[in-house]
């Protein structure tokens, strides 16, 4: 997304802790530590999606521990997990980062054990399975990099192993974002994104690794290609996706790229685009703006993506413990409410709902009809009373994904692929 | 003894610049030269004597489109600015008669120059837009039925912001040329029976060229090693060296966007070198 600096330093609470670290280490006695977590401080690190001042603030009010919150784009982000070990302690990253990230040993398996909430976790991050009759979506699914098979173990493992690479902590479902007025029909598949009746007014993100598997839902809805994984393509499947794309672009389909969430909302609030691939909180921008604007639900369903928390493998002692309390604080709620209140979800949507309105966890969650107006957390009006959300309820949404975010094994010729399609 | 010392003097005269010169200019480029040869992988780089990035820059056709594209786009906005900042210069230089009137209205070409590069090129967006002030102006007075989408997102709208944000740098050179040439000599073509036309070209331009080759290696090296206006004004639709440079960097691809950048500087270098060829800047300044 954007890149937002919001480092939150203070010289003080880290001369504290290390004094207080200090002690502890001469000092071994497990029993002091209640009051010493007040003088912990916790580096994390992530995408502006999740990492929110106000998260922060609340975990100094209920822990006390100082959590120091530096927010990147997705590239810097996967950049410094993976090269600069030592300037953090928490990773907050997405799941398919994670299959580049965690072969660099910079990161520790969570002792699933120490989470309370373990067992509450939806079934996405542990089997791959939303209910026990789903099918797993394509891609890098989330359950086949969470776990490896112990404290010091390298490669994922394929069941519940008892040691997770990252606690789940934010995902959501993405899909086409349309301007219903301007279109005046019904949206059903992702082909119309290559409709020449939209022609000059299309628009797709300029950030290949996510750009290429919405061509790739497009190709399939079309017919043209069948996928043996849209998250793993082949080289020849790079070539046909990219073919597709290229002569619709010749032909003027599209009228802009975007890289910036702020462009893709620029785009759609001034109608030089109506129907591009958007992420939610875009939408909910442009809406904010009393323009009409609809995360289309499509019947060859979501690309989805998710992100977690990691620690880094020089946590230890006090620090792991206070790591681990962040870790069960996070999934007790707050924050999980926090962020279904914004059209993300929670790992754990049950501890969420007591942090939750019935009318807000009727609208976000079931899919009801809201009973009253939706504001955001930042008091944003989003929704109406009478409305409902789109693509409806937690399980229609999280049920109907088609693939996930990933690295491909062709990344690198991928994005060269790219480089010819944007030069074209 | 005295010369020595004269010299270790001038030495250190010039120290200061050159240091400067050597810690921030020199330095850097061979960092990017050792870097060009150096590998990646997804996520880091590793020190190498490789000639990759080079083989798959020379050899893949991505880059002759975006170098196309490059010159293309410099070669153009060269043509409009050239003519448009020489035709102000000359108004400038030679329409106004009071020194008073010429400070105020080149003031007054400075004056965009108060705000930043991106905002001055991110207001045509609106501007161009489908639903534009342009647009809405043109059906307004009926010139046309539906609003032109070339406008903005083309090339049209790319070339239009480069010469919108480069035309001054052609002004100031040309018209410092103009100031100094003496009147007397256009009196005296004009005492020769040489006609408005033959002064102009006999006389003004053949003394304006070391202000036109000034400009004109500030408007094409800016142009060639711009990204940022052609990623905005085309909508990311268009491709030219900058860009293919800023999505390695993106990307983590250090060492391909070295081996580009280099290629790029040797390309613009060779450009300079040509336009240097034409006229000696240092012997008519």
């Amino acid at each position: 997304m954007t890149t937002i600096s919001k480092v939150r330093y203070s010289r003080r609470s880290l001369l504290k802790a290390g004094g207080a670290m200090a002690a502890a280490s001469a000092l071994p006695a497990p029993m002091v530590w209640g009051q010493e977590t007040k003088n912990i401080v916790l580096r994390q690190f992530g995408t502006g999606v999740s990492n929110l001042n106000e998260v922060a603030q609340k975990v100094k009010e209920d822990l006390g521990i100082t959590l120091e919150m530096t927010a990147l784009d997705t590239d810097s982000v996967t950049q410094r997990a993976a090269t600069q070990p030592d300037s953090f302690d928490i990773a907050d990253i997405e799941y398919f980062v994670c299959k580049k990230v965690w072969p660099t040993g910079n990161l520790q398996a969570m002792d699933t054990a120490k989470i309370d909430n373990y067992d509450k976790i939806v079934g996405i991050f542990r089997d791959g399975k939303l209910t026990p009759e789903s099918e797993i979506a394509q891609g890098t699914a989330p359950h086949s990099v969470g776990f490896v098979d112990g404290p010091g173990g390298t490669d994922f493992a394929d069941n519940e192993s008892g040691w997770m690479t990252l606690i789940p902590t934010i995902y959501n479902a993405d899909t086409l974002g349309i301007r219903p007025d301007l279109i005046g029909r019904p949206i059903e598949s992702w082909t119309e994104l290559l409709n020449p009746e939209f022609k000059g007014k299309a628009s797709i993100l300029d950030i290949s690794s996510i750009g290429i598997m919405d061509m790739a839902m497009v190709c399939e809805a079309m017919g043209e290609i069948t996928y043996g994984d849209k998250g793993n393509m082949t080289r020849e499947e790079i070539d046909k996706t990219i073919a597709i794309f290229t002569e619709a672009k010749k032909a003027g389909q599209f009228r802009a790229f975007w890289k910036s969430f702020d462009e893709s909302v620029n785009l759609m609030a001034s109608g030089e685009v109506v129907i591009q691939s958007m992420w939610s909180p875009a939408i909910t921008a442009v809406r904010s703006r009393g323009i009409p604007c609809v995360y289309q639900p499509l019947k060859e369903g979501y690309r989805s993506w998710g992100g977690g928390i990691g620690l880094s493998s020089s946590l230890s002692g006090m620090e792991l413990d206070a790591a681990y309390e962040y870790i069960n604080w996070y999934l007790s709620g707050w924050v999980g409410g926090f962020l279904m209140r914004q059209g993300y979800y929670s790992a754990v949507p049950e501890t969420s709902k007591a942090f939750m309105s019935e009318n807000e966890w009727g609208y976000w969650f079931e899919g009801k009809e809201a009973t009253d107006t939706i504001t955001s957390p930042f008091g944003d009006a989003l929704a109406e009373a009478g409305e409902i959300r789109d693509g409806g309820s937690f399980n229609d949404r999280m049920g109907a994904v088609a693939c996930w975010n990933s690295v491909m094994d062709e990344n690198q010729y991928m994005v060269r692929k790219w480089n010819e399609f944007i030069s074209a | 003894m005295l010369r020595s010392k004269d010299t270790i003097l001038a030495w250190i005269q010039a120290a200061p610049l050159a240091v400067v010169l050597l810690g921030f200019l020199v330095a850097p480029i061979i960092m990017i030269v050792i870097v060009s040869f150096w590998g990646a992988t997804e996520y880091s780089i590793y020190p190498d004597f490789q000639f990759d990035n080079y083989a798959f820059l020379l050899t893949s056709p991505v880059t002759y489109t975006v170098f196309f594209n490059t010159f293309k786009y410099a070669l153009i906005t060269w043509a409009f600015t050239l003519t448009i900042g020489f035709t102000v210069a000359y108004f400038l230089a030679f329409e106004l008669r009071s020194l008073k009137w010429q400070i105020a209205l080149f003031l007054i070409c400075t004056i965009p120059f108060w705000t930043s590069n991106i905002i001055r090129m991110i207001s045509w967006i609106p501007f161009l837009g489908r639903n534009g002030i342009a647009n809405q102006t043109l059906i307004s007075w009926g010139v046309i039925d539906e609003p032109l989408d070339w406008l903005l997102f083309s090339d049209f709208s790319v070339i239009l912001a480069f010469v919108h944000l480069y035309t001054l740098f052609m002004v100031v050179p040309i018209f410092n040329s103009m100031m100094r040439i003496d009147r007397s000599l256009i009196e005296a073509a004009r005492d020769s029976g040489a006609t408005g036309f033959q002064t102009l070209w006999n006389v003004i331009i053949p003394l304006c060229k070391p202000g036109i080759m000034i400009g004109t290696i500030f408007v094409v090296t800016l142009v060639m090693g711009d990204f940022i206006t052609v990623r905005f004004m085309s909508g990311s639709q268009r491709a030219n060296v900058g860009r293919l440079i800023s999505n390695d960097i993106s990307l983590l691809q250090y060492p391909s966007a070295s081996a580009t950048a280099v290629v790029l500087l040797c390309t613009v270098l060779l450009v300079i070198a040509i336009l240097l060829r034409f006229v000696d800047i240092r012997k008519e300044l």
